[in-house]
């Protein structure tokens, strides 16, 4: 069983739509069931990181190796890893109008990760914009290095050194203050983990996709 | 008499109100989340197979490359 963990993907993805609806959450006023988006808007950003952190490892791979195979791996982490933090931004821009009141607030964690995102896509641009097999794959990993560590100080270390709106930020606590009873970590980290193997097993397609195509040019 | 019931009757709703936050739990029993559910899960389903027939077509690709 090579792909047991497509299969763990599955069951889990299901078990987070399930008790993601029907577990007992916290009684809050403005957020009321919408807390509920924990187990959906949060993965995406941890699915993210995760993403970007797999690409920066086989970028640093790459550089210590000189193996294009390394740079093809970065490449398609950081595209799946994208697409994660689209989603993240739009659910979270649901999520905010419904409880803050508008779609976007000039907040420092909202601002980061919106910063973020541009950093990656540049990623995407410079990389593509090089002809020169390895020295679009050294450049590009030396940026994507350059990226993760701007992705650190801007979703993890800025929001918490000011006033954030965003819980878990800058003096708002995050949701296990409110979960008392310990009943919606039982839903999160199951779902945090369905999310990120989801997002891994849509990276391991994108890059089996591109060493054929590699392939077939050669 | 009537104004009075009036004032009581509006007493008692401002009362529980504050006292019970109203969630979804009448949604629950009596409405239909089930049904979303259900539809959400058909989504991620379907979605799921579709990674999956993905995932078999790039494997036949895989081998027939390599031979």
């Amino acid at each position: 069983m090579r792909n047991w963990w497509k299969v763990a993907a599955i069951i889990l993805l299901i078990y987070t739509v399930i008790g993601g609806f029907l577990v007992a959450v916290p009684k809050q006023v403005i957020l009321y069931e919408s807390i509920r988006n924990l187990y959906f808007h949060v993965p995406m950003w941890f699915s993210m990181i995760f993403l970007f952190l797999m690409s920066v490892v086989n970028s640093i791979k790459n550089l210590s190796s000189n193996e294009l195979k390394y740079d093809i791996r970065a490449k398609e982490l950081v595209n799946t890893g994208i697409i994660f933090g689209i989603l993240g931004t739009i659910t979270g821009s649901i999520w905010a109008k419904f409880t803050w009141g508008a779609w976007w607030v000039n907040d420092v964690k909202l601002n980061g990760s919106a910063i973020t995102m541009l950093i990656y896509l540049a990623y995407v641009v410079l990389r593509g914009s090089l002809d020169d097999e390895q020295k679009r794959a050294r450049i590009a990993a030396v940026y994507n290095i350059f990226a993760f560590v701007l992705l650190l100080v801007f979703i993890g270390i800025l929001p918490r050194m000011t006033d954030s709106l965003h819980p878990g930020n800058g003096g708002n606590p995050g949701f296990n203050n409110y979960d008392l009873d310990n009943n919606m970590k039982l839903v999160f980290y199951p779902a945090v983990l369905a999310w990120i193997l989801l997002g891994w097993w849509i990276a391991s397609l994108k890059i089996r996709m591109s060493n054929l195509k590699q392939n077939s040019i050669e | 008499m009537k104004a009075l019931l009036s004032i009581f009757l509006l007493f008692i709703s401002i009362v529980s109100q504050a006292q019970t936050l109203e969630m979804a739990e009448t949604m629950r029993s009596e409405g239909k989340i089930y049904v979303v559910i259900a539809v959400v899960l058909i989504i991620l389903i379907g979605l799921i197979c579709y990674l999956i027939s993905i995932d078999r077509k790039l494997r036949k690709l895989e081998k027939e490359l390599k031979n």
